[in-house]
């Protein structure tokens, strides 16, 4: 079989040329976003967002109205309690986010469990986008380009917010409209990549492809474009994995995503951790070339010198 | 354009004007009725122990939280109208910056920029001048490529001064600019801020460093929940006030 014919072959079917799409929709706009929730410290929220959503789904099912709308509702009402939560207590954040999320998605549970005939629980928990049909492709098309288009056009705003609020808000913009905005796009990316993933494992695009680029640059624009290279890889990978080693395909395109992690992470110059050892195995070999009366001066000169300034001493 | 509607008053509004300023967090009184007003172009050293109340007095000036009563003015104006403004720049402490955020210094400098610009805050050609500009003004624009974190700690601190300058404010709050500095990056900080000052600017620094305040600073403001002292540094560096802030030791506050 010729390379050409291995990659038309599987998009012959129709199910996986529209899996291939919403997988692709989906992992761009999380990717995307995943750039401005890790630098806001916001991961374990899109954890806990996506758990969350699993009565909204459940109940759209159950009435009947586009899953979409249950997810949003839900993503955003479990956004809400957090915050609300937080603002009337003294508990840390990563608290009342795992008191929240695991409230509302064992909720979940509890209506799937109790209508078992209609909802097929593993396809919400782990995705089916197999069987993703003409009217959810759409959805999460449409969701996923007004999240998009929200993005690109306040980038630049949430990028300020996420390096220093405080001078947002000292210029006069609106720090707590630009979280919650934030924040209803991290609904949304969820909604939109749940048909893709499933629940448990949507949260993976909204950090690793962000986290990838992180270690890869130094500038947030160029971060934004290596996420979604580098995504947009990891899914189309993960479909073609999926469909020849006959494997999960949410499972194939997470692991995708964090095999280019990894490869980041140990590979990359010159920051990869093969690099850094090579680099100090180096530098050790030249430290001991030198010799013990160059290491001793040298240690001498790097001694700090402490500034003596007339300073009072502060008591906490 | 601020300038401009300054030029425009005779009697210049005072770049502060605080009256009867109470915050307390739970049962903890951080600021007790404090009053201070604070002349335009002026540099006045806020100086006081961890837990005077600086961080609170600064925060209550930037509108980051509700006072329990008194009232703030920033030039004549509520903060919210003087942030509107841009009247109002912050220099955050070296430890609330994010020091491997993937800015280029040239980006920050650029955020000074931001209230000027319309939604999507695109620079304009103008703005990039004014961006160039700043960056000159503090000595930085052979670093503007620079990721932030790849500076020295006194250039760090130089380009908080650059976005404030490029933001066009006429009061520069400046939370701890002088700690985990070196002596010479200390001297170009002071006098890049007296020349800011000779310009008409207006900045109030919370230093513990009392050895520069005569040197560097118009006036001085000793702060412990109340104000214990405002006036020349020579009038409030006085021994018995001291005792008064920083208490003897053993006594803690």
């Amino acid at each position: 079989m010729d390379l050409l014919s291995w990659l038309t072959e599987p998009l012959q079917y129709g199910f996986l040329t529209r899996a291939l799409l919403v997988t692709l929709a989906a992992a761009v706009v999380s990717a995307v976003l995943s750039c401005w929730l890790i630098l806001m410290g916001w991961s374990l929220m899109g954890d806990a967002v996506s758990h969350a959503v699993l009565p909204g789904v459940a109940l759209a099912y159950m009435v009947g109205i586009p899953f979409s709308i249950g997810a949003f509702l839900f993503g955003a009402g479990a956004v809400a309690l957090i915050g609300a939560v937080r603002a009337t207590t003294k508990l840390k954040p990563d608290t009342v986010i795992g008191v929240v999320f695991t409230a509302l998605f064992a909720a979940g549970l509890a209506i799937v469990s109790s209508t078992p005939s209609q909802i097929d629980l593993m396809h919400i928990l782990f995705g089916n986008v197999l069987g993703v049909t003409d009217g959810e492709l759409w959805q999460v098309l449409i969701l996923g380009a007004v999240t998009l288009a929200v993005v690109l056009f306040k980038r630049r705003d949430l990028t300020l917010l996420a390096f220093d609020r405080t001078h947002a808000h000292v210029m006069g913009l609106n720090t707590r409209f630009l979280s919650a905005l934030l924040l209803g796009l991290l609904a949304l990316s969820v909604v939109v990549g749940l048909q893709a993933v499933g629940i448990i494992l949507v949260v993976a695009m909204l950090i690793t492809p962000g986290a990838t680029a992180f270690l890869l640059t130094r500038s947030f624009d160029r971060m934004l474009v290596l996420a979604v290279v580098l995504t947009t890889g990891a899914a189309v990978s993960g479909i073609y994995a999926s469909y020849y080693l006959d494997i999960s395909t949410g499972a194939a395109v997470v692991l995708s995503q964090s095999l280019i992690f990894t490869a980041v992470y140990l590979f990359s110059r010159p920051n990869g951790l093969v690099w850094q050892r090579q680099h100090q195995q180096q530098r050790r070999r030249a430290h001991r070339r030198r010799g013990t009366a160059a290491h001793l001066s040298n240690a001498s000169a790097n001694a700090k010198v402490t500034a003596t300034t007339a300073a009072v001493p502060e008591k906490g | 354009m601020n300038l401009h509607v300054l030029a425009q008053d005779p009697v210049q509004d005072p770049a502060l004007r605080i009256s009867g300023l109470t915050v307390a967090y739970s049962e903890v009184l951080a600021l007790d009725a404090v009053s201070l007003t604070l002349d335009a172009g002026l540099i006045c050293g806020l100086i006081g122990v961890n837990g005077s109340g600086k961080s609170t007095l600064f925060k209550a000036l930037l509108g980051l939280l509700e006072p329990q009563a008194g009232t703030v003015e920033l030039f004549g104006m509520a903060h919210r109208q003087a942030r509107r403004s841009g009247l109002v720049a912050y220099m955050p402490q070296a430890e609330d910056v994010d020091w491997n955020f993937p800015v280029s210094v040239n980006d920050v400098v650029g955020m000074g920029r931001y209230g000027h610009l319309g939604s999507m805050r695109r620079l304009r050609p103008a703005d990039h001048s004014a961006v160039g500009a700043a960056l000159e003004r503090v000595g930085l624009e052979h670093l503007r490529k620079r990721q932030i974190g790849e500076l020295s700690g006194g250039q760090r601190k130089r380009v908080f001064v650059a976005r404030s300058i490029a933001q066009e404010a006429q009061l520069l709050l400046l939370d701890e600019p002088f700690a985990g500095v070196d002596r010479s990056s200390e001297a170009t900080m002071t006098a890049l801020l007296r020349e800011l000052r000779d310009e008409g600017r207006s900045v109030l620094v919370s230093t513990h460093n009392l050895a520069g305040i005569p040197e560097f600073c118009d006036t001085a403001v000793l702060l412990h929940q109340r104000v214990l002292a405002h006036g020349t540094p020579e009038d409030v560096l006085t021994s018995g006030n001291l005792a008064r802030a920083f208490g003897t030791p053993g006594t803690d506050n």
